[in-house]
């Protein structure tokens, strides 16, 4: 087989996201993340949601669905159902996981399918023209919240954690060689991946800015002794740094939900044949009678 | 071999009157047995040959409060909830209070001693005591008092204790032959007993026997769905639990692990609908089954399937609504929302089966044109529909084709590498090839946003209309290649009144149209099984030839009467009966509004 580059998942498909904006990078690293993962482009599905990040699947040289707002999570988990062969991707920002979405994202979590989900995390509402988000901070001023917001930011990384995903990782996305990692180490985790990446956005978010993320933020990898399987270490180091790390925060070796279905066919149901043996037909029929 | 000991049971012969169509209600509280009571008496009686339908009647709550099934056996094929009753077997005063107006003069009460039962004043039925609890718990437990309770209608009905041992065997049989044997001692009894108080009594309640003997379904329609989305070749189901749908996916769970599927309680109804997307989109066969509070929540991603082109298959099994509205009770009142319900125009096929065996083909159909068409295709049943239990032919499996339409599941040939796939290519029939995810030279790009052939996000004006035109060009043929979009009970069009319907009213109709045609009057019946788009070529004629149409449907407005004027016209002379207190339409319903209305005319001119 032959090995697969980064070009490969290049469609030439000019995104519309302003000079800048962080999801550049994000398309970046799903790029070469599947490439260096030697990834063909036609088995991998990237599922996105609404808004300036759901337009991703469109830049990506790869199987893709833009589906509705905050659905982008069931979408995939669909798409895994039926073709537990793809690698699924599902992407949006955080209005789409976090606030329309977040029902979704908290049961796919439990569910810990094997597929990988990527926030591109810009703390606002950036398509819609600049309104809170459920991670704007207190405070933060908008067209929505032009007292500033008083609502309390959701904490995504606490969040995943007790909802019992099985990977749990942010990144920064200036940081594209860790991004790059732990989107690779996502898609080979055997389960739920969950990536929230801060991708600033550089319109209407003039708080979280670049320079205020590399002051704030720590790689988990500087810390001495950090544990990634150890839960209970990954909610103080949370707590400790008001959830401002990159790095795996949490990872846990379980069965994916599609190793623990009973009777789920190893083969993908999208290339099963669909005829009913007729004894088997036969046999359903009787039960009514 | 049996070790219980049959008494002989004589045969009473020379009543004066064998009926060939009997009603027999079974009631009490909620969770006290009286599905297993109604589910042993219909399951023999469907193996014996006759005809059944079966209405449950029963409330929001698990425990408690007052339900009943009524029975309707029959030796020819009935398919309405009957207009009076014959037989009501109760287990407390309540069931007599409730039900004892539904009796005929010559119907009978029997009723379990211990709550001391009393005869309403008015009642015309006569009463019958029978110790259903005592002679049970003599017998070892007092849970048998429904076998005492059936044996005492085998006596008014003239039927064999001893037809009930298979059944019996099959229920009983894991918990022991002994079971077995008590429960069957428990009929007899019952019937000894019942036999006794009817003394020299001849009853006027014998059931003729049944002729034709051959061997038929006795099924619920959410059942006929279930095993046909399993026939359809379903894999995969993605549903939230909702009444009446529940049983279709509680079916599937128990099914589909044998043909390597599952189903999936999702965490909301939209989940459970945009799963089902994503699954179809990879080429498994899925679906979803829901209520109107479920269809409102789905209707943003049924609008994802129509505009994305990806096949959707979504069941409503309506209920009473607005609002969480009559949960457990008949009502046809989402159609103009299934129809109409989606923000923007897609393309949208709305299927709405009238019987048990229709909705079994039906859902097959279903999947076949979600796949063909490349659309969303909503299976509309009611509660009744959905619920009710009735006998039907067995279904055949030389009827059953999976069709699948352009669907490409092999490797393409590129000619450049970079190139997208034409998913959306304009085409004729605006259907365009379909190629799954992990299929080489077959990427491309699928988006709720308006798009290019490709797939593309793109909003210019020629661009949109073209898309716009293919999406809506599919559609075009299928009310004349949809198999029996309507079902005309005789050909002729030249008639006084014309009766319409959808779903469950059909077997209403049809003994309303009898009893009219009894009376000398010209009817007809048409009952629409494709609802949209709507088959107005067909049904035209009818309406053309018909002095008066008379739609009757369950809903405060008359959704379905109000579709016909739009797309046949002929205001002036549609009317409607309708009904949305809950309860089914019964044939006397819709034979008295039609009276009513012919008398009416024929007064005035």
């Amino acid at each position: 087989m032959s090995t697969s580059t980064i070009k490969d998942f290049r469609n030439g498909v000019k995104p519309n996201w302003c000079p800048g904006c962080g999801d550049f990078s994000v398309q970046a690293a799903i790029q070469r993340g599947a490439a260096n993962l030697n990834l063909s482009p036609e088995d991998l599905a990237v599922i996105s949601g609404i808004g300036c990040s759901g337009r991703i699947s469109g830049y990506i040289r790869s199987y893709g669905l833009h589906g509705i707002h905050g659905r982008a999570l069931p979408i995939a988990q669909g798409v895994k159902m039926g073709n537990r062969d793809l690698t699924v991707v599902a992407a949006g920002g955080d209005g789409d996981g976090f606030a329309i979405g977040i029902g979704h994202t908290i049961h796919a979590m439990r569910r810990n399918m094997d597929i990988t989900y990527i926030v591109m995390d810009n703390q606002i509402y950036g398509l819609t023209k600049g309104q809170t988000s459920p991670r704007s901070e207190d405070g933060f001023i908008t067209s929505s919240t032009p007292e500033g917001s008083i609502e309390k930011a959701l904490s995504p990384m606490e969040m995943a954690i007790t909802s019992g995903a099985s990977f749990v990782a942010q990144c920064f996305s200036a940081d594209i060689k860790e991004l790059t990692a732990t989107i690779e180490a996502g898609i080979q985790h055997k389960g739920f991946s969950i990536i929230n990446v801060y991708s600033p956005c550089v319109t209407y978010n003039k708080v979280n800015t670049y320079d205020w993320f590399k002051e704030n933020l720590s790689k988990l990898s500087d810390i001495d002794g950090y544990d990634a399987s150890n839960r209970e270490m990954a909610m103080n180091t949370l707590m400790k740094h008001n959830s401002l790390v990159t790095g795996i925060v949490y990872q846990e070796e379980k069965p994916s939900y599609q190793e623990l279905v009973k009777g789920y066919a190893e083969q993908p149901l999208a290339h099963m044949n669909l005829d009913l043996q007729p004894e088997l037909f036969r046999e359903l029929v009787n039960e009514f009678i | 071999m049996l070790t219980y000991m049959i008494l002989t049971v004589t045969v009473l012969k020379g009543a004066d009157f064998m009926k060939t169509d009997l009603s027999w209600k079974v009631g009490g509280q909620q969770g006290e047995g009286i599905e297993s009571t109604g589910e042993i008496f219909s399951k023999t009686l469907n193996r014996l040959g006759f005809y059944l339908y079966g209405y449950r009647h029963f409330s929001s709550r698990i425990k408690g409060g007052h339900t009943n099934n009524k029975i309707r056996v029959s030796t020819e094929k009935v398919q309405a909830v009957a207009d009076n009753l014959d037989i009501l077997l109760a287990f407390d005063q309540e069931t007599i209070d409730l039900n004892y107006h539904e009796l005929h003069e010559k119907g009978v009460i029997i009723a379990d001693t211990k709550f001391k039962p009393v005869k309403p004043e008015d009642s015309k039925a006569e009463i019958y005591p029978v110790p259903f609890t005592d002679i049970a718990s003599d017998l070892g437990t007092s849970l048998m008092k429904n076998m005492v309770a059936i044996g005492a209608t085998c006596a008014v009905m003239n039927l064999e204790v001893e037809d009930f041992s298979v059944v019996i065997e099959e229920i009983f049989n894991r918990k022991g032959g002994d079971m077995v044997q008590k429960n069957m001692k428990a009929i007899q009894e019952g019937y000894m007993y019942m036999q006794k108080s009817l003394g020299e009594k001849a009853s006027t309640l014998y059931l003729a026997k049944a002729e034709n003997t051959h061997k038929r379904m006795f099924l619920i329609g959410n059942d006929a769905i279930a095993l046909g989305a399993l026939t359809a070749g379903v894999r995969f189901m993605p549903a939230y639990p909702i009444t009446p749908a529940s049983d279709i996916m509680e079916y599937l769970i128990k099914k589909l692990p044998r043909v390597g599927g599952t189903v999936i309680q999702t965490e909301d109804e939209i989940a459970a609908v945009t799963m089902a997307i994503g699954s179809n989109y990879a080429g498994a066969r899925s679906f979803t089954a829901s209520s109107g509070p479920g269809l409102s929540l789905m209707m943003e991603a049924i609008g994802l399937s129509g505009m994305t082109e990806t096949p959707l298959v979504v069941v409503d099994t309506q209920r009473g609504g607005p609002s969480t509205g009559l949960p457990t009770k008949q009502e046809q009142s989402d159609l103009m929302a299934i129809i109409y319900g989606n923000h923007g125009e897609i393309p949208k096929v709305v299927i709405a089966p009238s019987t048990a065996d229709e909705a079994f083909y039906d859902t097959i159909e279903a999947f076949n044109i979600a796949d063909e068409y490349q659309c969303p295709v909503i299976l509309l049943t009611d509660l009744q529909l959905s619920l009710a239990k009735q006998t039907v032919e067995t279904f055949d499996f030389d009827k059953v084709h999976i069709r699948r339409g352009k669907l490409i599941t092999s490797d393409i040939e590129q000619t450049d590498e970079k190139d997208y796939f034409k998913r959306y290519e304009v085409t004729g029939d605006g259907v365009s090839p379909r190629v799954i995810p992990g299929v080489k030279g077959g990427i491309h790009h699928v988006t709720g946003v308006e798009h290019d052939e490709a797939g593309r996000p793109n909003e210019t004006a020629s661009n949109r209309k073209q898309q716009m035109d293919k999406r809506m060009r599919k559609l075009s043929n299928l009310t004349e290649r949809f198999p029996n979009p309507i079902t005309v009970n005789v050909p002729t069009t030249k008639t006084d009144l014309l009766l319409i319907g959808f779903n469950a009213t059909r077997g209403a109709i049809e003994e309303a149209v009898h009893r009219l045609r009894e009376d000398g009057l010209n009817v007809n019946h048409l009952q629409i099984r494709l609802i949209h788009p709507f088959p107005a070529a067909a049904i035209k004629p009818y309406i053309d030839g018909a002095d008066y149409v008379l739609v009757a449907e369950s809903n405060a407005t008359g959704q379905l009467a109000n579709i016909i004027k739009m797309n046949v016209g002929h205001v002036n002379k549609i009317q409607s009966i309708l009904k949305y207190d809950g309860d089914p339409f019964q044939p006397h319903h819709i034979y008295d509004a039609g009276k009513e209305l012919l008398e009416h005319v024929y007064i005035n001119n």
